[in-house]
């Protein structure tokens, strides 16, 4: 099942359903990292609220792919987690290390915007 | 639906379909949604094991009752390379892959009973419960 990529403005947004395979994560990865260039987005969404289960290979891959996203310049907001998810990470001992993450769709758009903005104002403070 | 479930282990593919299944057994069962979660995300990780390690086998899930409680276990069989050393397989951050050694410690916190049966080249058994 592949996951649908939704361009808008500046930003990439990729909604996950319940089942996900690892060759659907590994997938995404790979065309999130080449829209990013193709669009020239500055920023990403993973929108992860349908997700069942977010296992150490799901954790890992979102890791990956929000590092490789940053490399090619644009930012990565995970968003959606849900409590019994959450809850489960914790137990597992998995972490979004370093991926900032946010409430909702809403949250994480606006998490973006002000990022692009900081980023706009230190390009015209030089 | 049966109050046993199997399912046999071979592709990437296989581990969604036995975390599905799993999880529809244990909201049967009552499990709260968090535990429905919680046993579905411990299927996935013993089942990514076979993948890894084995390339095939199979994931058990059934109902089990301890006096007037009633739990699940997940049995994950395979007849692959094996655990040379499951005490080490149990420690936090030991790692044989590319993985981040969370899987085996995970499913021992995820769940309320952990249990390894393994010898180099016999395969390996991993049976788990979860109490409601």
């Amino acid at each position: 099942m592949e996951v649908p990529i939704l361009k808008q403005g500046d930003f990439l947004i990729a909604t996950f359903q319940a089942a996900l395979t690892d060759e659907d994560l590994l997938q995404l990865q790979d065309a999130l990292v080449a829209r990013v260039g193709r669009f020239r987005s500055r920023g990403v969404i993973v929108d992860v609220t349908a997700l069942d289960v977010m296992d150490s290979f799901a954790a890992r891959t979102l890791r990956a792919l929000a590092h490789m996203v940053r490399l090619r310049g644009a930012e990565t907001v995970i968003v959606g987690i849900q409590p019994e998810v959450a809850f489960a990470m914790v137990q597992l001992g998995l972490s979004l290390e370093g991926v900032p993450t946010a409430l909702d769709l809403e949250e994480g758009l606006a998490q973006l915007m002000k990022a692009a903005e900081r980023k706009g104002a230190t390009f015209r403070g030089r | 639906m049966d109050d046993e479930i199997r399912v046999s282990i071979a592709s990437d593919a296989d581990i969604v379909i036995a975390r599905q299944q799993g999880r529809a057994l244990a909201e049967k069962l009552g499990f709260s949604a968090t535990d429905q979660t919680i046993i579905a995300t411990a299927i996935s990780e013993v089942a990514r094991n076979i993948i890894k390690f084995a390339k095939h086998g199979e994931i058990i899930v059934e109902v089990i009752a301890k006096s007037s409680i009633r739990g699940i276990r997940v049995t994950a069989r395979d007849q692959g390379p094996g655990i040379a050393d499951i005490q080490l397989a149990l420690q936090d951050g030991y790692t044989t892959g590319n993985g981040l050694g969370m899987g085996l410690p995970g499913c021992k916190r995820l769940m309320d009973e952990l249990e390894i049966k393994s010898a180099k080249g016999k395969g390996t058994t991993v049976t788990m419960k979860k109490w409601a």
